[in-house]
């Protein structure tokens, strides 16, 4: 597996190149991850990207480097340090560098000369592609799909030049993945919801959940779905509220600031029982926080947000396919149970480009609410067993729909009853009894024959897994862990049956004081032993994780 | 249930409330265009006002203070079949609701909005409201209001609405004919209905209306943006009621590229080789 850092100044062209390489990369067959570390600004600082690509299964990012492009002296000094012994510096002549692993390219003498000064990210990715032991041909159509026609041949010429001004240096590995898809959180987020029928979508941009509106309005013409910028979150969520109780699936998404400003309209559905999908992409608080980095620190947030007490359920996302499949089947249990489902994915995650297997398109179809029988009075909140009452959409039968905001009785009338409130509490919160029976257990990983359990969720799950492996091959101890996906109603069947076998529960989350173990602890009484927390908003990595379990935990 | 009549249900309001001859306007309005309840979506936030959806017979929306403008329109975005009024207050509309009021403008999505303009919170028993004129005494500007009264006519053909119209509880026959025109003008409509308040607002009663209400005739015609605003603006001794202004301009519907051809939106298919095509762009 080799690692490889792009980095530069905000408008260097980093992300480009950082592009052309990955796709590049993927036609060799390997399994890749990538990671943007962007500063909030569109010009200067120090922005970069991460690659790192092999013919294992690549689960998250990396801070050991075999490479760095560097388009400026800065990015070689915040970054030779993670350099392995063995690994390259490329940069133009006219940088500073004297680290002996430097290798200066004349790359913007060259550029000039193709005739664009742009093209030096082209001379690049041939160099590199060359120090990687690949075959220039691989980039051909990359560029062809990425560079606009008139300046294809430079950058050919560019690719070309850069690939011969250097020799190899670490061996070609043997890619193995046939078919797969690179795709990012939110593509992957964006493409789950219209599998599953999408109709709807309001949002008001907000890193790092903007690129899911962008997407999905890119494809909206062609999948025939209405996307609406808002003038407010407080817009959107009423929005996709009103577009769902008239009967269209839908969605809106923000991140913890936008949330906080949804919190009201949140209590509106799960009080008039309208099926909605809200994405969190967090990102670190509190107020602006780290518009442009990664937090898992709206957890307990969205569990409780809104006054008052109502159903609700919270899905974490781990990875890209689950990005995937989960908003599908978000939607799909939103409809189910007339109740909001949120969403927590992050910047990591949002962000990070992955290969995963091609999505079933089957397994994330809508599943449509069987539509009630029209007998008799229509009740939109019928007391029923599972509490759950039939919904009929206005304006598509005879009957009328009527919901409140107010507490109701079963016509959707308002009401002050103190037998009615406690009938319709009892009949939301019923629904809850159901849905626990289909919550999914966390996902599992590690020795059988643990001894340490680390327990974590979300986006964490990557560098969590590569942690227990690494820490399982060191013979340091044996290691197993749980990652939660579903984690609210928190899921605690394989919790407490694992926990029992564990000698030590260790919390490993990406915020200050360590929400799922107090979730857990509200939830189950069990306390965890240590916790791994970091909140610096740069994900924890693997090799970050299997360091301080050793250093501070296993001591 | 299913009816075919818009009938009312008893109600909270005060005796001698505006509310009760706006909802007998409404229920007019809507059974002289032939419409059918079941056609029929109102909204509202919350106030006395917006307990409107609440007391007449049609599909309700009843939702958050503030709020519903963006659940109005997003319903007529989901289903352009329904016919969908906003009926609720000045608190809800100018106030809480703004931001949604100006952008909603802006939007000019197909729906109808009555705002009951009594000039004082009902609901929550007397303080000024964002149309309440300067000096007016309640229990929480108890040295008179010193906030400039919004004006909402004026901001309505500023912000580029294409029906804005004001009209006065205490005249009925006339109230029913502006909420038709506003019904079926094609974009967002408002009326601006006065009304009395009862119960808390000794300034603008019924009287002070009857004395200066009057009623646009056809030597006021309400084409010309800038003759508009000058009518608009005439709130004093005398207060015309009547179209204010109106211009075509295509809506929502005719302008968004997913809604202006095909069926309503929710009458069409899943297509997940479309989702497909979409997933192969990554491979």
């Amino acid at each position: 597996m080799y690692n490889l850092l792009i980095g530069g100044a905000a408008g260097q062209g980093i992300e480009t190149t950082a592009t052309i390489l990955r796709k590049a990369l993927k036609k060799s067959g390997y399994h890749i991850f990538t990671v943007e570390d962007v500063m909030s600004r569109v010009r200067g600082g120090h922005n970069f990207s991460l690659i790192r690509f092999g013919s294992e299964d690549v689960l998250s990012h990396s801070n050991k480097l075999d490479g760095i492009i560097a388009l400026n002296d800065e990015t070689i000094e915040l970054h030779k340090d993670e350099l392995n012994k063995n690994g390259f510096i490329l940069c133009d002549s006219t940088l500073s560098s004297n680290d002996p692993r430097t290798i200066k390219v004349d790359m913007n003498e060259m550029a000039k000369e193709i005739g664009n000064p742009k093209v030096s990210g082209s001379i690049a990715v041939g160099a590199v592609l060359k120090l990687f032991g690949e075959k220039i041909e691989l980039a051909g159509d990359v560029l062809k799909d990425n560079v606009k026609d008139q300046y294809l041949e430079m950058n050919i010429k560019a690719m070309e030049k850069g690939f011969q001004a250097v020799e190899g240096r670490f061996p070609h590995l043997e890619g193995n993945v046939s078919l797969s898809l690179m795709i990012n959180g939110n593509q992957a987020l964006s493409l789950g919801a219209m599998a599953s029928g999408l109709k709807f979508y309001a949002a008001y941009p907000m890193s790092p959940s903007t690129s899911i509106m962008e997407y999905l309005a890119s494809k909206s013409d062609e999948a025939g779905i209405v996307v609406e910028q808002a003038e407010d979150e407080i817009a959107a969520i009423n929005m996709a509220i009103g577009a769902s109780f008239a009967g269209v699936r839908s969605m809106t998404g923000t991140s913890g600031g936008g949330f906080s400003l949804m919190v009201e309209a949140l209590g509106l559905a799960g009080m008039a029982e309208i099926p909605l999908v809200v994405v969190d992409v967090q990102r670190p608080g509190p107020a602006t926080g780290f518009p442009t980095r990664t937090e898992q620190s709206d957890l307990k947030f969205v569990v409780s947000a809104s006054q008052g007490e109502f159903p609700r359920m919270v899905i974490a996302l781990r990875n890209h396919t689950d990005a995937f499949y989960q908003t599908a089947r978000a939607l799909n249990l939103a409809e189910k149970y007339q109740i909001p489902v949120i969403i927590l994915s992050d910047q990591y995650l949002s962000d990070s480009h992955s290969t995963v297997e091609p999505y079933d398109l089957k397994k994330a179809a809508a599943i449509y609410a069987v539509k009630p029988e029209e007998k008799g009075e229509y009740l939109r909140y019928k007391y029923t067993e599972d509490g759950i009452s039939p919904r009929l959409i206005p304006g598509k039968t005879n009957n009328i729909v009527a919901i409140d905001s107010d507490e109701h009785d079963e016509r959707g009338w308002i009401t002050e009853s103190s037998e009615v409130r406690i009938k319709m509490m009892d009949k939301r919160m019923r629904k809850l009894e159901k849905l626990k029976l289909e919550l999914q257990e966390p996902e599992f990983f590690g020795d059988e024959a643990f001894k340490t359990l680390l327990v974590g969720w979300g986006s964490t799950e990557g560098p969590i897994k590569e942690a227990v492996e690494s820490l399982n091959r060191m013979g340091k101890g044996k290691f197993a862990a749980l990652v939660f996906g579903d984690i609210y109603p928190l899921p605690q069947k394989l919790l407490r049956e694992k926990l029992a076998l564990a000698e030590r529960l260790i919390n490993v989350e990406q915020n200050a004081t360590g929400q799922l173990a107090d979730l857990i602890r509200e939830q189950t009484g069990i306390s965890c032993d240590s916790n791994i927390l970091k909140y610096d908003g740069r994900q924890i990595s693997g090799e970050e994780i299997t360091e301080r379990i050793l250093k501070e935990v296993q001591r | 249930m299913s009816t075919n009549t818009f009938s009312t249900y008893e109600t909270a309001w005060c005796p001698g409330c505006g509310n009760f001859s706006i909802i007998d306007c409404l229920k007019t309005a809507l059974d002289e265009l032939n419409l059918d309840p079941h056609e029929v979506l109102m909204v509202g936030g919350i106030g006395q006002a917006a307990k409107t959806p609440q007391y007449i017979n049609a599909n309700a929306f009843c939702g958050l203070h503030g709020r519903s403008l963006p659940a109005a329109v997003a319903s007529k975005i989901a289903n352009e079949k329904l016919t969908v009024i906003v009926d609720t207050g000045d608190g809800d509309s100018y106030g809480e609701g703004g931001n949604h009021f100006i952008h909603n403008i802006r939007r000019n999505v197909n729906i109808t909005h009555f705002v009951h303009d009594n000039q004082i919170y009902g609901l929550t028993k007397g303080q000024a409201s964002p149309t309440s004129g300067e000096g007016f005494v309640t229990g929480v500007q108890v040295n008179g209001n010193i906030n400039t009264p919004l004006n909402p006519m004026l901001i309505s053909i500023a912000a580029g609405a294409g029906f804005v119209a004001r009209a006065y509880c205490g005249n009925k026959e006339h109230l029913i004919s502006v909420m038709k025109q506003a019904i079926e003008y094609n974009g967002y409509a408002i009326v601006d209905i006065l009304q009395p308040c009862v119960s808390f607002n000794k300034v603008n009663t019924y009287a002070y209306y009857s004395q200066r209400v009057y009623e646009l005739d056809d030597s006021y015609q309400p084409f010309d943006k800038v003759a508009a605003m000058q009518k608009a603006m005439e709130f004093g001794d005398r207060i015309p009621i009547g179209v204010i202004y109106q211009e075509p301009k295509p809506s929502y519907h005719q302008k968004n590229t997913v809604l202006k051809s095909g069926k309503p939106l929710i009458d069409r298919p899943d297509d997940s080789s479309i989702v497909n095509k979409f997933m192969e762009e990554f491979i």
